[in-house]
């Protein structure tokens, strides 16, 4: 009896696509997801983005900037979009737009200046600036320390020469003739550097083996803007999806016989469900926005234009998609796997569930051919780097062409339901 | 220009009207006429044609060839100005579930144009014609399913049309609910309310039908009063042989059809 359940149990998951789909297809689909995010960080450095803006211009900084390139876990940007050499101005505008999530500012006089120790050593120090989007936690503590590391392995000679000097300044003061061999040694420590002492060694390699560590610390960050854009757009596509469904439930049951039998056509009917879903989206990202604002002092009301403005083009995007995929569907139970499947993909490689920074670059390039990866770049221009509204100028082309062109694969699909 | 009202034509006029689904023809040169106020019984086994003949006077099921004609205006199939005469009942509960009775009925006047004080007074009058006046605030999937068949009739009326199809209204409904039906078919009827009435029931035909149009592979192949039906196909004389049974539209229509199954 117990066999006769089971068989009765297969031959109806069978028969049912849907199930079989949420059964098998879509653990694959997340499997594969999440293992070519997290398999590819785990098997080789993941390169962070770092922009070098040389106020210095020395002999002193060049091979600082030199060492810092041949660490594999930086990828060093030296000119801002237009090719001109970044300075601490550009630098800070190319963090703040999200061309890298930390720059670093090589301060005038750094080449001319010597490393101290002791108390009264902070004043001479260079001080070196580091501009951060902490919407990548990873990415500051990766520039810190590995200039902190650079400094102290790339340029042995200025670690000497600094090294003398505590000891000529604390010792009682070393005679003509020590200083003088020190000084013709110091050539010797320099080469060892140039020849890459102090590059990427194994000591670079074991730091960061130490950053996927710190990964995994920084996910407590507050970054509720960052993160409300994500999960926002994400249940925007499931209420449009599941609500485009009407169309398929009112052909089921025959209602939509009955209304395309009155004075409403098939495209009046289409564009009024746009309209309805695409209202529906909005009052739903105000909804949780507000109570973002409210609960977690979301800054709302500062950005209210730029919210209205994202919102208006995501809620037309994502409605678009929800008829076009009732419109691809045959039953309700087909749409409800289908949906599944498209909406929680395009949620994981759009950023939704995980940050796409910690992507491997292949999928960052591949996501931004996905419409819901604009709806939440656009929301962190607003509401995390605070951009003016022109920035909002690409993310909402995208937004509004994809969700017309959905709009219109889902009329003609819909052609079946008109006249047979 | 003469009033419609004044129209003394046909309501509606078939003609040879062809249509074919994946090779196999459902409609083959069908021919029908509905006459003024007249309620006109589409009767026919399963796969017969009823529902694409109902279909094509819709508009929803684009002829092959043959025409459709309403009040003597061709009818193309989405041409929905020329039937804004018609009302159509489909077989199905063609409602939304959630919504109330006075809700669905809000809903489906809107669909047909009706607004304000007039869409108000469409909806009273369909909630009293169809017995749901107290039950006007219930959810549509509580009420039982006499109700919902009523309800269902009722949003076909709201436009108050002069030609009304219904397609198979009382299937799975008890008898007293299927009384109820018959009464508010024959309001309609005193309305001069002309109507098309698909269904299985011959009792029902005989009950309500003035003429009985018997279709069988897409074709029309009977029409008349149940006497003509009578007359035409098993014969005066067989009243005075038969004297224990007298012939029943059940005996028309199994002889017209035979008794071989069809699905």
């Amino acid at each position: 009896m117990i066999l006769q359940v089971m068989r009765t149990g297969w031959m109806n998951l069978k028969r049912d696509r849907a199930a079989l789909i949420l059964s098998f297809v879509v653990p694959i689909v997340f499997f594969s997801i999440f293992a070519g995010i997290f398999a590819s960080r785990a098997s080789r450095t993941p390169k962070v983005t770092l922009a070098i803006a040389d106020e210095d211009g020395s002999e002193r900084s060049r091979r600082l900037i030199a060492a810092l390139k041949s660490e594999k876990a930086l990828r060093v940007v030296e000119v801002d979009k237009e090719k001109r050499p970044l300075n601490a101005a550009s630098a800070e505008t190319y963090v703040k737009a999200g061309d890298a999530p930390a720059a670093i500012v090589i301060p005038k006089g750094f080449g001319t200046s010597k490393i101290t120790f002791g108390p009264s050593s902070n004043a001479a120090r260079p001080k070196f600036l580091i501009i951060a989007d902490t919407s990548d936690p990873v990415a500051a503590q990766v520039a810190n320390g590995l200039l902190q590391k650079t400094v102290m392995t790339s340029m042995p000679d200025m670690m000497m020469n600094a090294g003398v000097d505590a000891v000529d300044q604390y010792s009682g003061g070393l005679t003509e003739q020590q200083k003088k061999t020190l000084q013709s040694n110091f050539k010797t420590f320099q080469e060892w550097g140039e020849m890459g002492g102090g590059g990427a060694n194994a000591e670079a390699s074991a730091i960061d083996i130490q950053l996927v560590d710190i990964l995994g610390e920084t996910k407590k960050a507050p970054m509720v803007a960052f993160y409300a854009a994500g999960i926002g757009v994400m249940f925007m596509l499931f209420t449009a999806s599941n609500a485009g469904g009407a169309l398929l439930e009112e052909h089921e049951s025959g209602t939509l016989d009955r209304i395309l039998s009155t004075r409403v056509t098939l495209n009046s009917l289409l564009v009024g469900k746009l309209v309805y879903l695409w209202t529906l989206g909005i009052v739903q990202l105000l909804v949780m926005f507000t109570w973002g604002a409210v609960v977690f002092k979301l800054e709302l009301l500062k950005h209210f234009d730029g919210f209205v403005i994202m919102a208006v083009a995501t809620g037309l995007a994502c409605s678009a998609f929800g008829l076009l995929l009732a419109a691809v569907s045959r039953t309700r139970a087909q749409l409800s796997a289908l949906s599944t499947l498209t909406v929680l993909t395009l949620s994981a490689l759009g950023g939704s569930m995980v940050p796409r920074f910690l992507m491997p670059e292949s999928m960052q390039k591949a996501g931004l051919a996905l419409f819901n990866t604009w709806a939440i770049e656009g929301f962190t221009r607003v509401f995390w780097r605070e951009e003016p509204l022109q920035a909002l100028i690409v993310p909402v082309a995208v937004l509004v062409g994809t969700g017309l062109v959905f709009f219109a694969i889902a009329m003609r699909l819909t052609r079946r339901f008109e006249i047979t | 220009m003469r009033s419609i009202f004044l129209d003394v034509s046909a309501p509606i006029q078939i003609n040879n009207v062809v249509k074919s689904f994946n090779g196999r023809r459902a409609l083959d040169g069908a021919s029908l006429e509905l006459r003024q106020s007249e309620v006109l019984g589409l009767l026919g086994p399963n796969g017969a044609g009823k529902s694409t003949l109902v279909r094509t006077i819709m508009g929803r099921v684009a002829p092959e060839a043959g025409d459709v004609l309403i009040f003597d205006r061709v009818a193309k199939p989405g041409d929905n100005a020329a039937r804004e005469h018609v009302g159509f009942v489909p077989q199905e509960i063609a409602l939304y579930p959630l919504l109330t009775v006075r809700e669905n009925l809000i809903v489906f006047g809107g669909y047909q144009g009706l607004k304000g004080s007039t869409l108000h007074e469409a909806i009273e009058a369909a909630l009293k014609w169809s017995a749901l006046a107290d039950r006007a605030g219930d959810v549509t999937k509580t009420l039982s399913g006499g109700m919902k068949r009523r309800l269902n009739m009722a949003a076909g009326v709201l436009h108050r049309p002069r030609i009304l199809l219904l397609d198979e209204p009382t299937v799975g409904v008890d008898p007293q609910s299927r009384e109820r039906i018959y009464a508010m078919i024959e309001t309609l009827r005193s309305d001069g309310v002309s109507m098309i009435y698909t269904t299985h029931y011959m009792e029902e035909a005989e009950r309500l039908c003035d003429r009985v149009a018997v279709i069988d592979h897409g074709r029309v192949i009977a029409v008349g009063t149940k006497a003509e039906l009578v007359r035409s196909t098993i014969g005066e004389k067989v009243e005075v042989v038969m004297v224990e049974k007298v012939p029943t539209l059940e005996s028309v229509f199994l002889h017209l059809t035979g008794r071989e199954l069809r699905e």
